[in-house]
């Protein structure tokens, strides 16, 4: 709790943008090496930095990359305000400001042994892609990974390429469903939850990790106690209003925890009081 | 993380702490020569002072401009300043301001960016250097708002550097208070209206008899400033009379607020009607965020100038009670009034505790005063431990 962290955290550090590219029709993924005399730091899947325009503003978003890839940061954003266009407007060679990483990691030291059940709302897949990287690369490491994927329709899935990749991995299994298919669409449609029947896994030997809307997440919790699993090896990745990413702020309150510093991961036990509370 | 029972501790530490060798007599004619002498010991000397009908704390060069003479009369958002029948420096309670308008300021900027190779560079990202502060007039539960914001921004994960330079160089010379307005309610939270430790020096003023200040050190540079003043030995009726003062501040307060199972309280009644009444009262106008001595909250505001070639970073108080402050894609997380203030206190009396290990409220009751419509936060707390049905107290 007490380790001594410098005060430039509250300074963002210019990064070059290497790598842009399109995920769908408003979500894209940056690639950042630092610029010169900048320091890189290494990440914790499940971290996140924030994010700065110059002259537009900062924002708080998830690494999703891969965290044996040293040297790189990669991001998944979604357009959806003045910020986050920006962000995803920005052309191979300019610069953004990065601060971080901050907050907490998913359980992956805990989690080796144990089958891993990925669950993901829209673009929640993208704090949890390096945990889809981490188990791949590792894979003697780990038991079986299930990837459950609900997004809003099949043109908002995210990685879809990659998806139908690591459904070919050994003890692997990509589940996708949307609420709206549309004529082309052969899938699942349906709410996430409705996946879990077709999921083969061990719930006792089990750990989950869970990234989406909140209103999801309180559903696919319900499940997944239902469906076998302990409360203490469900983790879940909160959002809220961040401006400082440090705990001074207070923007991320979330009942006795800040988002930033507490969270992002927390384990279900610690929301479960909290999960069910409208405007907490 | 430092546990509950440092401030616990300072409630009863006044009369085991009281040793006559300790104490010197500062007859009132002298407070002019602590004044100057910490101005060259470099200090600014920061006070208080009458301005627009209040008394607020700003730089202060002699006695002069001490509101002596004046008290204020404090009550559900009614704030009145009135001649005392005496002449004292420090006969008012606490006015709209604390101390956090200094140590955690209400805007600085952090950063500022240059455009430079296609790249930017982060220029004099070093806070400026400002003159080290003295603050006249510290009162208890001011000092224990201080040491409750070096717990959030010093002593958790992350340390302010903006907040640590100030608050280093910051000389505190406290007074306790020997009268209490009728929103105090210090006694009750434990944190006044004695003063134990964490100033460097503890002024009470005593009327009866010579108008004069029993003053004690309470660290060595605290002595340092003591020894070069003109001073007299402290009597056993000096030690009285300041005792009683104090004793009769504690005892005239009419507010409180009950800590037993304050956490439960509010954890367990997230659903009840008494925040439907609250909601009907507050204006969500964020007073009682400003004139709270502990709460915290910043937002960031990034600017640049026409060019583009040149950003900046400000920081500067923010509020729970606004729209903005849970804004996420989509929406806000807070929208009703009853879930800001619902926010407000469960934070300020409950999840603190958890957080930083003591309550977020003082009891200096800037919040009661302030508050335009006069909501009373020990009556809230009242009416959700007893209330009826309909939220009623």
């Amino acid at each position: 709790m007490a380790t001594a962290v410098k005060a430039d955290a509250m300074v963002t550090q210019p990064y070059l943008i290497r790598d842009v590219s399109k995920e769908t029709y408003d979500t894209f993924t940056l690639k950042l090496e630092p610029d010169k005399g900048s320091n890189h730091t290494q990440f914790q899947p499940g971290q996140f930095s924030m994010l700065w325009v110059f002259g537009v503003g900062e924002l708080p978003i998830s690494i999703s990359g891969d965290p044996d890839e040293e040297e790189r940061l990669v991001y998944t954003v979604r357009s959806v305000g003045q910020a986050t266009n920006a962000l995803v407007t920005r052309s191979v060679g300019e610069a953004i400001g990065v601060r971080g990483p901050f907050g907490t990691g998913w359980p992956l030291e805990a989690a080796r042994g144990h089958d891993v059940i990925v669950v993901a709302g829209g673009i929640g897949l993208a704090p949890l892609r390096p945990v889809i990287y981490e188990v791949l690369n590792h894979r003697k490491d780990y038991g079986r990974l299930v990837i459950l994927y609900g997004a809003r329709s099949p043109r908002d899935l995210l990685y879809r390429k990659e998806l139908a990749s690591w459904a070919r991995q050994k003890e692997t299994q990509v589940l996708t469903s949307v609420d709206y298919g549309g004529m082309s669409w052969r899938g699942h449609v349906g709410v996430v939850t409705s996946l879990f029947k077709y999921a083969r896994l061990k719930p006792s030997r089990s750990v989950a990790m869970v990234c989406g809307p909140e209103i999801m997440m309180r559903f696919v919790t319900r499940e997944l106690e239902t469906y076998g699993l302990s409360r203490s090896d469900i983790f879940l990745s909160m959002e809220r209003n961040m401006k400082c990413a440090v705990g001074f702020c207070g923007h991320c309150q979330y009942g006795p925890h800040f988002i930033c510093k507490e969270g992002p991961v927390f384990r279900f036990e610690q929301l479960r009081p909290l999960l069910e509370k409208y405007e907490l | 993380m430092v546990a509950e029972g440092v401030l616990a501790a300072r409630e009863t530490s006044w009369s085991s702490a009281v040793s006559l060798e300790e104490h010197a007599v500062l007859a009132a004619s002298e407070l002019g020569s602590l004044i100057s002498t910490l101005a060259l010991e470099g200090y600014s000397v920061i006070g208080p002072a009458v301005r627009d009908g209040a008394i607020v704390y700003s730089a202060i060069e002699s006695i002069q401009d001490l509101p002596q003479g004046w008290a204020d009369e404090q009550a559900p958002g009614k704030y009145r300043l009135s001649p005392r029948n005496d002449d004292s420096f420090f006969g008012y309670v606490v006015g709209p301001q604390s101390w956090k308008k200094f140590l955690h300021p209400p805007e600085v900027r952090l950063w500022q960016a240059e455009r430079q190779d296609g790249s930017f560079r982060i220029l004099n990202n070093e806070a400026t250097p400002e003159k080290a502060k003295a603050f006249l007039g510290v009162r208890a539960c001011e000092l224990a708002a201080i040491r409750i914001q070096d717990r959030v921004l010093l002593e958790d994960r992350y340390r302010d550097p903006i907040y640590e330079a100030r608050r280093a160089s910051a000389f505190v010379i406290a007074v306790q208070c020997t009268q209490a307005a009728s929103t105090c309610f210090c006694s009750s939270m434990g944190t006044g209206p004695a003063v134990s430790e964490g100033a460097d020096l503890v002024l009470t003023e005593l009327q009866s008899g010579s108008h004069r200040f029993l003053v004690r050190a309470g660290t060595d540079r605290g002595s340092e400033v003591l020894s070069k003043l003109r001073t007299t030995a402290a009597t056993e009726a000096d030690l009285h009379q300041a005792q009683d003062g104090v004793q009769a501040a504690a005892a005239t307060q009419v507010r409180s607020i009950d800590q037993n199972g304050i956490q439960e309280l509010l954890y367990q009644n997230f659903e009840h009607p008494r925040w439907e009444n609250l909601a009907a009262r507050c204006l969500s106008c964020a007073n009682c965020t400003m004139v709270c001595p502990t709460c915290f909250c910043t937002t960031v505001e990034d600017t640049s100038t026409v060019t583009g070639n040149h950003a900046e970073r400000w920081r500067r108080w923010d509020s729970c009670f606004t729209q903005a402050f849970s804004y996420i894609h989509g929406g806000s997380i807070r929208n009703s009034s009853k879930s800001r203030y619902r926010q407000w206190i469960t934070h300020k009396l409950a999840a603190w505790k958890d957080q930083f290990g003591s309550s977020g409220c003082v009891g200096c009751g800037r919040c009661i005063t302030w508050c335009p419509v006069g909501i009373d936060i020990t009556e809230e707390v009242r009416a959700l431990r007893n209330g009826g049905d309909h939220g009623d107290s």
